[in-house]
């Protein structure tokens, strides 16, 4: 299945890009696409241990379980207001 | 529910358009605008980038939050994206209630849920040249329902 990846704000200037694609076996949880993101983009490698992530736009826990075609968004401390 | 993220220069007036009705006995309106100093440091201006998708959606669901707790009174909120100038206004809250106690508990409910909910960083740029990311709040889905006060 196929995932796409979104960085924000730092987290974007670490990686180097806004977005990217990857293939994951199903069954695969947003922990999983966290590591392969890391082996993928070695900039994420700064990222914390446990990232706050939003799957298709909601904040999720690492556990979920990812579905193909999901939008997995990495997010930093957010600092709106 | 009038919950909107833009680019361009916000005018309160149309926060408290959108809330305004003849039950109203308390209108209340919150600015939040841009310091031109922070932490000591003089600020030239500053960014706020956005997941715009995800923070219309969060905005909308703070607002109806606040909404409840307005006891048949309205809200609505705007936070703006891009580049800010000192002075310019990043956040405006309109509520309106027919009572005042109400309103201000909405009201501060709002800020304080954007400040740890709203998918929005801030980039700011200081007058010696540098610029960075502010700090923010980790957003703790589920935690952060609970009003700082």
């Amino acid at each position: 299945m196929r995932i796409r990846l979104l960085f924000f704000a730092l987290y974007r200037d670490l990686a180097g890009e806004e977005s990217f694609d990857l293939d994951l076996p199903s069954g695969a949880t947003a922990a999983d696409a966290v590591a392969a993101a890391r082996v993928r983009n070695h900039g994420l490698g700064r990222l914390p241990a446990e990232p706050v992530v939003a799957v298709n736009r909601e904040y999720a826990s690492l556990d979920a379980i990812l579905r193909d075609g999901d939008e997995l968004a990495f997010l930093p401390p957010v600092a709106g207001g | 529910v009038h919950a909107r993220i833009t680019q361009e220069p916000i005018t309160p007036d149309t926060v408290l358009r959108a809330v305004r009705s003849d039950t109203d006995g308390a209108v209340l309106l919150f600015l939040g605008t841009v310091r031109r100093e922070n932490e000591g440091r003089p600020v030239s201006g500053l960014r706020y980038d956005a997941y715009v998708a995800m923070a219309e959606k969060v905005l909308a669901d703070i607002v109806a939050e606040a909404a409840a707790l307005a006891a048949d009174g309205d809200v609505a909120a705007e936070h703006r994206i891009g580049e800010l100038a000192i002075g310019d206004v990043s956040v405006a809250i309109a509520v309106a209630s027919p009572h005042r106690a109400a309103a201000y508990a909405a009201s501060r409910y709002t800020i304080e849920q954007i400040k740890v909910r709203l998918p929005v960083w801030k980039h700011e740029h200081y007058a010696d040249g540098d610029a960075r990311w502010l700090d923010g709040h980790w957003p703790a889905p589920g935690e952060a329902r609970v009003a700082d006060d």
